[in-house]
């Protein structure tokens, strides 16, 4: 049997070492955010209105493409508007909010992580 | 250097380009990553081929006893994106066989080579289409292993999360299915050889192949942040519970209509960087396979190791 390519075992064990160790190479710590928790909490059911909504990612975001916003059951914005980065920790975005009345509210959020990547997702609490 | 009038303008002409271009560079390229199609994030799994391109590189172990020998593989893949949307894979598996008669046989299996489109990312409805072909380069491994003809394999790519269904359903929103559907083609439909005993030549037929593979997927990831968070700490919070079904039915030759495959029920880690996976290889009959065989997954991301170099795709 005739091979039609004189590939040799040991070059492609060395071309795929090299692959492997570019892999290893220590590298920044970018990545793309992904919520890790937040207050209030995912599909929870709270007492009262919160002051404001938060979300910790796990890294840190760009202030400048990331947003949160806050509706309410019928789809109005009822956030004050005033989504932002924590100064202090990059990684918590955050939004404020009036006191609100009983019901489903729902926290739409969207972020570029360092690496240029971005997510975005949603969630929604009750306030009984 | 002979100053000429005028260069300090052009120098500050060039200096501004310059500092524009930097500012370009460090803007973030805000663009979708690896496998997410709106809220979804679809993780790599073990050998139902990903339904969307990236820039990736894993290793899969590979552990099972087959109809007539043990069979541990490493396979190793690399995906690399051409353009947002079109991306290459290359793909090496080393084999190791003992067989039942107690020989064992080592080697490289062929390179395969192929080209992916994914033509299509709905982010509402958490679906991904691609359509790709992949070229299995006959002759390119150790003849003890791999086959001497070239295998061209078109195919579909499909991946749905549930994301959509109503509120009164939500628990089943973490549910997502990826698949692939496609024929195998041999380059040639059998080989000859001269049996040493009669001294008669005896052709074996190269048969082809229809492979439907697919995955069914529950994510605590995407239940915990989008549906309700249950309180699961780390690493439950970012594992994906993965069940594959890859199967094969012949379509020619001696074996026409007979299926092979295993079912797959495992588990997987999606870190930032990396992702890990077990699943156990549930053979679904004989011609699969004599015993539960095991699955080990690394992966790294490497569009989120080196987003603005090796990682980014070639062209914008
Ligand atoms: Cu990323």
């Amino acid at each position: 049997m005739k091979r039609f390519l004189p590939v040799t075992d040991h070059h492609r064990g060395v071309v795929l070492c090299l692959l492997a160790a570019l892999c290893m190479t220590p590298a920044p710590a970018l990545g793309h955010a992904f919520p890790e928790h937040s207050d209030p909490r995912v599909g929870a059911t709270i007492a009262a209105s919160p002051e404001r909504v938060r979300i910790w990612f796990d890294s840190d975001i760009e202030p400048l493409f990331s947003s949160l916003m806050v509706h309410d059951a019928s789809g109005r914005m009822v956030d004050k508007g005033d989504s932002r980065v924590n100064p202090s920790n990059a990684a918590l975005l955050e939004v404020s909010v009036p006191k609100l009345a009983p019901g489903a509210y729902r926290v739409i959020w969207s972020v570029v992580a360092r690496d240029g990547h971005r997510t975005n997702g949603d969630y929604t609490f009750v306030i009984k | 250097m002979k100053r000429r009038p005028g260069s300090s303008a052009t120098a500050l002409t060039w200096c501004a380009l310059g500092l524009v271009f930097m500012i370009i560079l460090l803007l973030p390229v805000s663009s979708w990553a690896h496998g997410f199609a709106g809220k979804r994030f679809f993780p790599t799994t073990f050998q139902v081929d990903d339904p969307f391109i990236s820039d990736e590189f894993s290793v899969l172990i590979d552990r099972i006893k087959g109809p007539d020998a043990k069979t541990t593989e490493i396979d190793i893949d690399y995906s690399k994106r051409i353009l947002p949307n079109f991306g290459l894979e290359f793909h090496e598996a080393y084999v190791h066989l003992k067989n039942d008669d107690g020989s064992t046989a080592n080697g490289w299996d062929n390179l395969g080579i192929g080209a992916k489109w994914q033509f299509l990312t709905n982010a509402e409805h958490e679906t991904i289409l691609s359509i790709g072909t992949d070229f299995d380069i006959g002759g390119t491994g150790a003849h003890q292993i791999a086959d001497s003809f070239t295998t061209i394999s078109p195919a579909f790519f499909f991946g749905k999360g549930l994301g959509d269904l109503p509120e009164s359903v939500k628990y089943l929103r973490p549910f997502a299915v990826t698949g692939v559907v496609g024929p195998n083609f041999p380059t040639r439909s059998g080989n000859a050889s001269i049996d040493p005993d009669t001294g008669q030549t005896v052709v074996e037929r190269n048969p082809t192949t229809l492979t439907w593979a697919f995955s069914v997927q529950y994510s605590l990831m995407y239940l915990q942040s989008f549906v309700k968070d249950i309180g699961l700490g780390a690493p439950f919070n970012r594992m994906i519970l993965v069940t594959e079904f890859p199967m094969e039915t012949c379509m020619s030759a001696d074996c026409k209509g007979k299926i092979t495959g295993t079912v797959n029920p495992g588990v997987v880690w999606a870190g930032k960087f990396t992702e890990f996976g077990i699943a156990a290889q549930i053979p679904v009959n004989s011609r699969s396979g004599r015993a539960v065989g095991v699955l080990g997954l690394i992966h790294l991301y490497i569009d989120d190791l080196f987003p603005k170099s090796i990682g980014a795709p070639i062209f914008h």
